[in-house]
């Protein structure tokens, strides 16, 4: 039973959505660029996130409901949303120090 | 060296939590620490592989490669789960009877222990994969190895004794209910796992998420909290699901309960409900 779910997801894979809004953030010296991060509220977003340092981090958000490894100078992309307007908190959770941001949606 | 140590305790709790379970489980079978002992060495060397490749996997697929492995990884012990919790309900009966007869010492038999083998490599995988990026991390940054040594050591200590708690826990269950507690403790965490893999593909953008938060209760029981944690490992607990991810719970607890009712019922039960 659950195999054909799983090869349904994977055909679906193909067939991806577009997200309505590109937004993107930068990790530099174990921080976020932009700190806050504005988006539009009821989009469907593509968050790109680059890293810029030489080490691995992960993109966090308990907020959002998403955790995604990025890997040394690698990029990374995120499917969020639509959400509700409001302020989702997120961090890397390997430099939790100094990589704390958040998302606005309005 | 707490900050490393908090990291690590985290994900060693998340892998601990599986492999008690599974211990639990297994109560009685002979060389069930092999079995055990076999899942972790090959997760640890997953680990390895994973965290070195980790650029590769990130790349693949157009970007979504770390979740479709993640999800993929997910729903194979789930698999695996279902295939045991539902061997376990035709044949769990015999075993406990055994088990008061002779003492504790019960022959595996047929038993999918190879299962039970693939679910803690995967989730030592997993998690460990989280620890060792992080680690190469912290010690490129330059962290000390005494410090890192240190962290490592803490973590692993204190995600192992909560491990250790809930397995004697787990002991506490009268033998006539233990395999049937522990197998309904699988299907939870069987659908806890199939909903994470959810959340993988929604997060990839390869699934729908049939709206985002279908309820909050982040107020009342956050996921980062340490009990939100262990209840999101073991039982699948989220404070914002999204209407996928309780499709997703909803389909593998369905199953394997009903697959536990059809093999675990007595014979004549069975030609009636076909």
């Amino acid at each position: 039973m659950l195999r054909p779910i799983f090869l349904l997801a994977l055909l679906s894979a193909g067939a991806a959505h577009a997200a309505d809004f590109e937004a993107k953030l930068a990790i530099r010296d174990h921080k976020f660029d932009p700190p806050e991060l504005n988006v539009p509220a009821g989009a469907k977003i593509k968050l790109s996130i680059e890293n810029q340092d030489a080490t691995p981090e992960e993109f966090e958000s308990t907020d959002l409901n998403r955790e995604k490894v990025v890997v040394g100078k690698g990029t990374i992309t995120v499917f969020i949303g639509p959400l509700d307007a409001g302020k989702y908190h997120f961090f890397g959770d390997f430099h939790q120090e100094t990589a704390q941001g958040d998302l606005i949606a309005k | 060296m707490l900050g490393t140590g908090l990291l690590v305790f985290r994900e060693v709790l998340e892998a601990a939590l599986i492999v008690s379970i599974v211990c639990a489980a297994t109560r009685g079978v002979r060389a069930r620490g092999a079995w055990v002992g076999g899942g972790i060495a090959f997760g640890v060397l997953g680990a390895l592989l994973v965290a070195f490749f980790a650029d590769v996997i990130a790349a693949a697929v157009s970007g979504v490669g770390q979740e479709l492995f993640n999800a993929s990884v997910l729903l194979a012990a789930v698999v695996m789960i279902a295939w045991h919790a539902i061997w376990m309900a035709s044949h769990g009966k015999e075993l406990a009877m055994q088990m008061k007869s002779v003492g504790g010492a019960v022959q595996s038999g047929a038993r999918p222990l190879s299962a039970l083998l693939v679910v803690v490599a995967i989730a030592v995988l997993r998690e460990g994969s989280e620890v060792v990026l992080f680690l190469y991390g912290q010690s490129a940054g330059g962290a000390g190895a005494l410090e890192l040594a240190g962290g490592i050591a803490l973590g692993i200590v204190g995600g192992v004794a909560v491990g250790f708690l809930l397995y004697f826990g787990l002991l506490g269950i009268p033998m006539r209910y233990f395999f049937s507690a522990t197998n309904w403790l699988m299907m939870l965490l069987a659908a806890g796992l199939a909903s994470q893999a959810a959340g993988f593909l929604i997060q990839a953008d390869v699934l729908p998420a049939l709206g985002n938060r279908i309820w909050d209760t982040s107020a009342l029981l956050s996921d980062a909290s340490l009990l939100g944690k262990t209840l999101h490992t073991l039982v699948g607990y989220d404070a914002r699901p999204a209407g996928m991810q309780l499709v997703f719970y909803a389909i593998t607890a369905g199953v394997i309960a009903l697959g536990m009712k059809w093999w675990g019922s007595p014979a004549p039960m069975k030609s009636r409900a076909g």
